[in-house]
């Protein structure tokens, strides 16, 4: 368990919908896609799949320059979706800067888009003579936590956690764990990345991209179905606040959910090739850790992205540990996977599945797949009270992190 | 390039590179105090023009006693003068 209870009393969204939180819950309810051919891009680089779901019209410029300088995109989603999270924790302003407020955020890697621009420089000019001083602050592994960190004037625990697919949901794994043992009062959580063709082109060179709905590309990614070809990789940002219960309570916060169980382990089989005992034993890890049964829990998002195998290791899991019982679905067929944002984001569906009472359906889900294990898919709006749901997250490198997230404190 | 042109051309990387509006970029302008420069700001500003005047300046001494944008223009105006012709 825990040691102690936590609470969510913020939550802030960039992602390809556009900005907040309510932007991307309508685009979900409504069942759009966002995912959009990109060929220009991608056949430069000779990638075969050329889908991917982006943010588009980011006002960077709202951000002041003197933080803006050191930021990448990645770095400017997370400082967009903390500053919404914070107005709906109404967090004073004093509390950023007591101490006892931290920033646990991560991404993939760091600037993708800065690193591209420094070596395409230096083994250009073999020079370093063009570099800005401010691109090395865009491509720390900390990038993104730093920059926010620094922008809002934090001065509690910064930890930057990077596990590739699993960021976002290790990283308020991490920030809860924090929490509840009282190293803060506080965590603005969650994670971050920013698109680029090169992450399109590591998931082809894997042959784990979508490349056959090129010229269809709202059918894609197709998470559980039996025509699912790959991922389609996209990008934005989800934090959460995060704060002890009692911590909430007593500044009359009002509180959203509450972070009740948190699992992770590691798959040491195989580096790319997720195995349904290590994911069950992970969901019930977290299970343990919320100190309830399967039962319990009234829904699951998958972590599925659309792969043949990731797919059916979940899947299957999922049937082993909770039987069919139970609702599942995936919200990767809407947007895409964004990565180190996924998890988080997709953590931020869940709060408003649990307030609303609704679950969104697996988009792109014609043919559920016997091979992803009998379990209870989605495909239709659902209406029904919620308590108690999970949120998978998945990497490779054989990281898994679950969440289990309730309605009522 | 006449002098006014090499001024003009200072003014408008300061401008685009560090977002200071034009009304502030007048000579008695102290870069750091006024303008709100800093340290990192600095070699940014060395790298910018740098480029744009096709000097080498990272290394002059003369950088670290500039303190006014009429400091700045006279350094700029000294190098483009006495550069190796291109």
């Amino acid at each position: 368990m825990l040691k102690g209870r936590v609470v969510v009393t913020g939550y802030g969204a960039v992602s390809p919908y556009g900005l907040g939180v309510q932007t991307y819950w309508d685009g979900l309810i409504a069942g759009h896609s966002v995912v959009l051919t990109d060929s220009k891009q991608l056949s430069t680089l000779k990638v075969r799949s050329h889908l991917c779901a982006r943010v588009q019209d980011f006002p960077s410029k709202d951000i002041p320059r003197q933080h803006r300088r050191t930021m990448s995109r990645m770095s400017q989603y997370a400082y967009w979706a903390a500053r919404e999270a914070l107005e709906v924790a109404q967090l004073p302003e004093d509390l950023l800067h007591n101490g006892r407020t931290g920033v646990v955020i991560g991404s993939t890697t760091g600037s993708v888009d800065g690193l591209e621009e420094f070596f395409r420089n230096y083994i250009t000019t073999e020079s370093l003579d063009t570099v800005k001083s401010t691109l090395f602050f865009k491509v720390m592994n900390h990038s993104a936590a730093c920059n926010l960190a620094q922008a809002l004037g934090t001065t509690g625990p910064l930890l930057a956690p990077s596990a590739a697919c699993a960021t976002g949901c290790q990283a308020l794994g991490m920030a809860a764990m924090l929490v509840a043992s009282g190293q803060m009062d506080v965590a603005i959580c969650g994670g971050t990345d920013e698109y680029h063709p090169l992450t399109t082109a590591t998931f082809d060179i894997m042959n784990a991209s979508s490349t056959i709905y090129n010229d269809n590309p709202t059918k894609s990614p197709r998470p559980f179905d039996s025509a699912r070809d790959g991922v389609v990789c996209s990008e934005g940002s989800g934090i959460l606040v995060l704060e002890s219960l009692e911590h909430a309570t007593n500044r009359g916060a009002s509180i959203i959910a509450e972070l009740v169980g948190y699992g992770t382990n590691l798959d040491s089989g195989h580096i790319a090739h997720p195995s349904r005992e290590c994911i069950g034993k992970c969901i019930r890890l977290a299970l343990q850790c919320a100190d309830i049964e399967p039962d319990a829990v009234d829904y699951i998002n998958a972590h599925a992205t659309g792969t043949m195998q990731g797919d059916a290791a979940e899947g299957l899991a999922l049937e082993d540990v909770f039987g069919s019982g139970t609702p599942v679905s995936s919200l990767k067929g809407y947007f895409g996977h964004a990565m180190a944002a996924s998890g988080s984001l997709e953590a931020i569906a869940c709060l408003k599945m649990l307030h609303d009472g609704l679950i969104i359906p697996t988009r792109n889900l014609d043919a559920p797949d016997p091979s992803c294990g009998n379990i209870q898919h989605v495909q239709q709006l659902l209406r029904k009270p919620i308590a108690t749901a999970i949120k998978n997250n998945f990497a490779l490198g054989g990281v898994n992190a679950v969440l289990v997230f309730r309605s009522s404190v | 390039m006449t002098d006014q042109e090499i001024i003009e051309r200072v003014n408008a990387g300061l401008e685009e590179e560090f977002e200071i509006p034009r009304e502030k970029l007048v000579p008695d302008a102290k870069i750091y105090e006024e303008l709100g420069l800093d340290s990192l700001d600095a070699v940014d500003m060395v790298v910018v023009l740098e480029q744009q005047f096709k000097i080498k300046i990272r290394e002059d001494d003369g950088i670290q006693k500039i303190r006014t944008l009429a400091d700045l223009y006279a350094f700029i105006l000294q190098k483009v003068a006495t550069r190796p012709e291109q």
